[in-house]
């Protein structure tokens, strides 16, 4: 089989994750690179996992929460909005591709938005290549 | 103890079985560490399903399961408790969604398998790290918040109060009753829609469990389900409650009017006033923007005519908290302003009415008695109603709105009942007359001789073609049945405006921490299965606030949300969550990062130790500041770091 990309999607529990679950119900085809982590509050999604998802061989990380403003837990949102700047600005400085992270936002009536998100993600990073390819050729360089 | 893992991977008939190799997924999680069984079933949520991880948990000691099927938002609940009657600890269980988000969103079988496999792997490595946890229990205070004095609110507080429970119904107008009070007749047994409501109204108004609160509106909510504080708003009446009886001669005395919202701006009302004879509670309020001693501080009529001192110009706005248990949003609805399609001429010719303008004209006790009549006084020979006015529009709502056929027919036949000789006309797009008696009246309408035109017409005309067009309204439209453009000539037109969402849905979804729909209406948990339950616990809705509905079915609504309410309270507790934040007092370095971070206010600072302490109760386990600890010290429980960590390890496979 070709290479696929492995992307992995930490989904909150209130908006995206049942947004993703619309997505099935309704039977939306996508695109079945994004393999999915259910956190309570995208606000749970600490820098680290997002690392140690490509130290483990992902090739893109994507996060969703609930809508600015929606948030079910008022604000999570918002700090996963200010920690994920700051750790593109790091992951831009470690060579990381900007497109190969994302934070986004699906409301839980929104399948086809989780769709569109999941799609384009994939075919960006499949334009990337993958991730571990770089480093080892940097490595061996 | 040493963790033994029984996987299990359901075909869910062909929905999972028709897209996934389900023999080479359990046979794949026969391979991964301290998997002990690993089986694949028809349909695990089924009785011999549940059976099945029952008897491996008795025979060989499986102390963790791992599910494979649909969203633990179905079955979540279903096999913790398989868990909690084997005797294991419910928290010992984990689901991989490889339904939702795996056989249903994939065509591709090899890598919708490949899919499935690495979601179970991440459940396995998972499950390995989980901790028993005690789901904690909370106390249901017993007091309820309905906020919405329409039909909706006022049934369900009915139905609770009846029982003995408190109840708070919170209405922001001067007088509960809603839309419903201001219809003429209900389709489709032409009820009086005032002879059915108002009695209802009375006893919301006398009933001892129920504490009203018109003029009020929400400001804060904070708390959990069977524990919320709510502060209220009590705006200024400017009439004092307990003094005023209602007698009404201020009303009668006071020299200043404004446009009546009752009556949608056909009549005047005074500045002070109730918005209606019937009108609970019977007590005026004053209209702070039309008062002449609040506009040029003279006047007071009111005041020297109150017999009972009940005049009070001094009052201000109060706040009021109170403690509930639970809450229902039964905020209602908002007609279409059809302004915007000026092709329709709203606003700019006369006799172009909305519905609830008509329906206030046609009324016995609206601003003409009943009398249907044009801007001239004279009474309409034609009338043309129109459908689907901001509803089936992709430009303004997409969705059907439900009860204008209906309501458009109950015109036609009103209108030939008022003026048996005028001719009536329904302009429609498909007749959507489902509903117990509908079809009947559907019937009914025909044959007292109303026309109907299938087309959206295009435009509402004063511009007259022809001598018969003169002096009245163009309809044109093409008449699809047919297949040609036609022009009909009349006098008054209708437009059937639709339903949307109330101005501030979005505000109140914000206050009550509920999701909205794609069209802005509030989300029920399930759109099958739990149509009143919302995402928040103890936040349930009913009406016209989740989606547009008539008058059968919201009161069903309310009596369903109701009945969920009291099945809480009669409960008198409920488990929440376990998956709280603690924060380990050894590695806390005391920085108070994490104080700032909580939503909750859940997170204090204990003085003497130098350390924060989160206060389990008020932590609602979102994480944040777990994700946000630069010490690792707080851990949510069921979230760890290891087990999200083994999870990754595990999907990445």
């Amino acid at each position: 089989m070709s290479w696929e990309p492995k992307i992995v999607g930490f989904l909150c529990n209130w908006c995206s994750y049942r947004g993703a679950d619309l997505a099935g119900t309704a039977r939306m085809k996508c695109s079945p690179n994004v393999r999915t982590i259910r956190v309570m509050c995208s606000g749970r999604v600490e820098p680290t996992f997002i690392l140690k998802a490509f130290q483990l061989g992902a090739d893109g990380v994507l996060v969703l929460g609930c809508h600015p403003g929606d948030c079910h837990y008022t604000e999570g949102n918002y700090k996963t909005l200010r920690r994920m700047s700051l750790l593109k600005k790091m992951l831009a400085q470690l060579g990381v591709e900007e497109e190969r992270v994302r934070l986004d936002w699906v409301s839980a009536s929104e399948g086809d938005h989780f769709v569109s998100i999941v799609n384009d993600m994939t075919e960006k990073v499949r334009a990337l290549g993958p991730f571990r390819q770089n480093s080892e050729e940097e490595k061996h360089g | 103890m040493e963790p033994k893992i029984g996987v299990y991977v359901c075909h869910c008939g062909s929905n999972i079985a028709g897209t996934v190799d389900v023999e080479q997924v359990a046979e794949y999680a026969r391979s991964l560490p301290a998997v002990e069984i690993a089986r694949d079933y028809k349909f695990m949520c089924s009785d011999p399903g549940q059976d099945l991880i029952k008897n491996d948990i008795r025979e060989f000691g499986i102390n963790r399961v791992v599910v494979a099927s649909c969203s633990p938002q179905m079955h979540e609940p279903t096999f913790r408790h398989v868990l909690q009657e084997s005797g294991l600890n419910p928290y010992f269980f984990e689901m991989a969604n490889i339904r939702e988000h795996c056989s249903w969103v994939t065509e591709d079988r090899e890598k919708a398998t490949e899919k499935a496999k690495a979601l179970v792997s991440a459940a396995v490595r998972r499950v390995y790290y989980h901790q028993a946890l005690e789901a904690n229990e909370v106390p249901i205070n017993p007091n309820t918040l309905i906020v919405g004095g329409g039909i909706a609110g006022i049934q369900a507080a009915l139905e609770i109060a009846d029982s003995e429970h408190k109840v708070y119904l919170v209405e922001r107008d001067p007088s509960i009753g809603g839309h419903m009070i201001q219809l003429d007749k209900t389709f489709p047994t032409l009820d009086c829609s005032a002879c059915i409501l108002t009695p209802k109204m009375s006893l919301v108004g006398a009933h001892p469990y129920i504490e009203l609160m018109t003029y009020s509106e929400v400001e804060e909510v904070s708390g959990f389900i069977g524990n919320f504080k709510v502060k209220i708003r009590k705006k200024a009446r400017y009439v004092d409650e307990d003094k005023c009886n209602g007698c009404g001669v201020c009303q009668e005395k006071c020299p200043w009017t404004a446009d009546s919202e009752f009556d949608v701006g056909l009549a005047k009302r005074k500045a002070i006033y109730t918005p209606f004879a019937q009108a609970v509670p019977n007590i005026p309020v004053i209209d702070k923007e039309h008062c002449a001693y609040f506009l040029k501080g003279k006047c007071r009529a009111c005041e020297k005519f109150c017999e009972r001192d009940a005049i009070n110009f001094e009052q201000v706005d109060q706040f009021v908290e109170i403690e509930v248990g639970n809450i229902i949003l039964t905020t209602g609805y908002k007609l279409f302003d059809p302004t915007p399609l000026t092709q329709y001429g709203y606003g700019r010719l006369d006799n172009v009415l909305t519905s609830l303008e008509f329906e206030r004209l046609v009324n016995a006790v609206g601003p003409t008695n009943g009398k249907i009549s044009l801007k001239d006084g004279t009474e309409p020979k034609s009338v043309a109603i129109i459908h689907c006015v901001g509803s089936r529009d992709a430009n303004y709502h997409e969705y059907c709105s439900r009860v204008c056929c209906m309501y458009s027919m109950k015109f036609a036949h009103l209108v030939s009942e008022h003026i048996p000789e005028a001719t009536v006309y329904e302009f429609y797009i498909d007749i959507r007359s489902a509903g117990k008696g509908f079809e009947e009246f559907y019937n009914r309408v025909l044959k007292e001789g109303t026309t109907f035109f299938r087309g959206r017409p295009g435009e509402v005309t004063n511009v007259a073609e022809t001598p018969e067009e003169k002096g009245k309204l163009v309809v044109q439209f093409e008449d699809t049945l047919v297949g040609r453009q036609r022009r009909i000539p009349v006098d008054m037109v209708i437009l059937s405006c639709g339903l949307e969402p109330q101005q501030d849905a979005e505000e109140v979804a914000r206050l009550f921490s509920v999701s909205r729909s794609a069209d802005g209406f509030f989300l029920e948990k399930h759109p099958k299965l739990d149509p009143v339950a919302t995402m928040t616990d103890g936040v349930f809705v009913a009406g016209c606030c989740q989606s547009p509905k008539d008058i059968p079915d919201t009161v069903a609504q309310a009596s369903a949300a109701a009945a969920r309410v009291l099945a809480l309270i009669s409960k008198g507790k409920v488990e929440i969550e376990a998956a709280t934040a603690v924060i380990d007092e050894e590695k806390c370095s005391g920085c108070r990062i994490c104080n700032l971070l909580c939503p909750y206010s859940a997170i204090s600072f204990v003085e003497d130790k130098k350390v924060s302490r989160v206060n389990e109760a008020l932590c609602k386990g979102c994480g944040t500041c777990v994700a946000a600890c630069p010490s690792s010290a707080i851990t949510q429980k069921h979230f760890t770091a290891e087990q999200i960590m083994a999870e990754l390890e595990g999907i990445l496979v």
